[in-house]
């Protein structure tokens, strides 16, 4: 296919390769943010082809892995209601609540839809006037303009059984909350090319700026991420700090005004808890005022869900920040696999304890992995 | 989640700039596709689609930019006379 396969081109991809051999002189640790761009790292396996100096360590930007356990539970607890048609995305179907999955709830009779697009999920309200529709809106900056259109439609439509279960968050704050950690390892980001074509890249000149790492705009094919190290590696050596955009075919620097003109719109920033992080602040988005009328959360009483420990062996909040890799977890393809998973980095083809078990199958307790 | 995919417009329909919708093909699967978010697209242009809505139009220009950019490299690796890897 246009647009995919030129970027896959394997010739190609050897020669970026080699210029990233010919660049670097020293260690070096990246980060890629985003849960895809993780995925396709390890499907071809590019981080074993880096010269041994590169180490990439894989980043929160996979939104199934960090919608707090919470919020799975109020999602299982709304799903299982008998006049509730549960809308969601495919790959939260099987992210671990504390006693089971949305998956686990379908099974036991309850209404859960799997759609393709939140405006799937308006459809669904309009099908079904005697039941109460409810969408959860997660996902990144990608995700909410879409997720915003659903509730403002809704709204102009006086849709009063349609509403939304919210998580969603934003990458630009948990940059900063990685580089601010004493722990911080990271010396340079591919940021999300996707997540970028919403906003642009404006937001992360003054964290380059502030903590002096270069952040390169980076797509999700092969030759976009090896382009991607290519340039992080070459600031790095000449000592600079810069915002570049590898993925100028899709991303400009101001990003799409429509969509972030009704994200605006509908959402407002809030504080957001992040799984196996914790509260970032200002790191998410939560409905305004304006559109509280279709927050989940509202209109049904959801006092039985609390606060939830997470699984104590349990190591995500760290993988997801660079601290650790998936193979140094006890758990890790023993107590926990894609079929039985712990955590919800093992759940999603994002999340990088799933991709590392799918396409490295680094034996329990193994080093090697890089 | 934020897996965008590139395909091609084939059609276009809707006055409502809020409802505006497209066929897109992907490799020849077509999906209906809101136009929302960019107004000013046609028919042929190719877009990159998230979960039903078209985020952003395809440079065509830019899109060529790293082949460009890899011939530049070689030529400076070649100048140089060093080999690389
Ligand atoms: S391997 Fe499983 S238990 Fe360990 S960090 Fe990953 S998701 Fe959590």
């Amino acid at each position: 296919m246009k647009f995919i396969d030129e970027y896959r081109d394997p010739v190609a991809a050897q020669r970026w390769l080699a210029a990233i051999h010919g660049l670097v002189t020293r260690p070096w640790t990246l980060m890629e943010v985003c849960g895809g761009q993780t995925h396709a790292i390890l499907k071809y396996g590019i981080d074993e082809l880096l010269p041994r100096e590169v180490t990439l360590l894989h980043g929160p930007g996979c939104p199934v892995c960090v919608t707090p356990l919470e919020k799975i539970d109020r999602a299982l607890a709304l799903a299982s209601r008998p006049n509730v048609i549960f809308c969601s995305f495919g790959d939260m179907l099987r992210v671990p609540g504390t006693d089971r999955d949305l998956l686990a709830v379908k099974a036991a009779g309850g209404d859960v839809r799997i759609v393709y697009s939140p405006l799937d999920a308006l459809k669904v309200a309009l099908e079904n006037p005697d039941k109460q529709v409810v969408f959860f809106a997660v996902g990144f900056e990608t995700t909410a303009p879409g997720n915003a259109m659903a509730v403002y439609q809704a709204r102009r439509a006086g849709l009063e059984n349609f509403s939304v279960l919210v998580s969603h968050v934003l990458v630009p704050p948990a940059l900063e909350a990685i580089l601010g950690s004493p722990s911080c390892r990271v010396q340079g980001f591919l940021a999300a090319g996707h997540v970028c074509a919403v906003m642009g890249y404006t937001e992360y000149l003054p964290i380059a700026a502030r903590y002096k790492v270069p952040i390169v705009v980076t797509g999700f094919e092969p030759l976009d991420l090896l382009q991607g190290i290519y340039l992080s590696v070459k600031q790095l050596e000449e000592g600079r700090a810069e915002v570049e955009n590898q993925y100028s075919r899709v991303v400009t620097k101001q990003g799409n005004r429509q969509a972030q003109s009704i994200v605006t719109e509908v959402f407002g920033i809030v504080d957001r808890a992040w799984r196996g992080i914790g509260v970032i602040p200002g790191s998410g988005l939560g409905l305004r005022d304006a559109y509280a009328g279709f927050d989940a959360e509202r209109r049904f009483d959801l006092s039985e869900v609390g606060p939830r420990p997470e699984p104590a062996e349990c190591i995500a909040g760290l993988v997801l920040q660079g601290l650790k890799k998936p193979h140094e977890c006890d758990a890790f393809g023993r107590r926990c696999t894609p079929e039985h998973p712990l955590g919800a980095t093992m759940v999603s083809s994002e999340g990088a304890c799933a991709a590392y078990y799918r396409h490295r199958r680094v034996a329990a307790g193994q080093e090697g992995a890089r | 989640m934020c897996l965008a995919v590139p395909g091609k417009i084939v059609s276009m329909s809707g006055d409502d700039p809020w409802a505006r919708t497209a066929k897109v093909s992907f490799g020849g699967a077509i999906k209906d596709v809101s136009l929302a978010f960019l107004p000013d697209v046609n028919v042929d242009d190719y877009v990159i689609v998230h979960a039903g809505f078209a985020l952003s139009q395809i440079d065509e220009k830019e899109a060529l930019l790293i082949f460009e950019d890899l011939s530049k490299l070689a030529a400076g690796l070649d100048g140089d006379g060093e080999s690389p890897a």
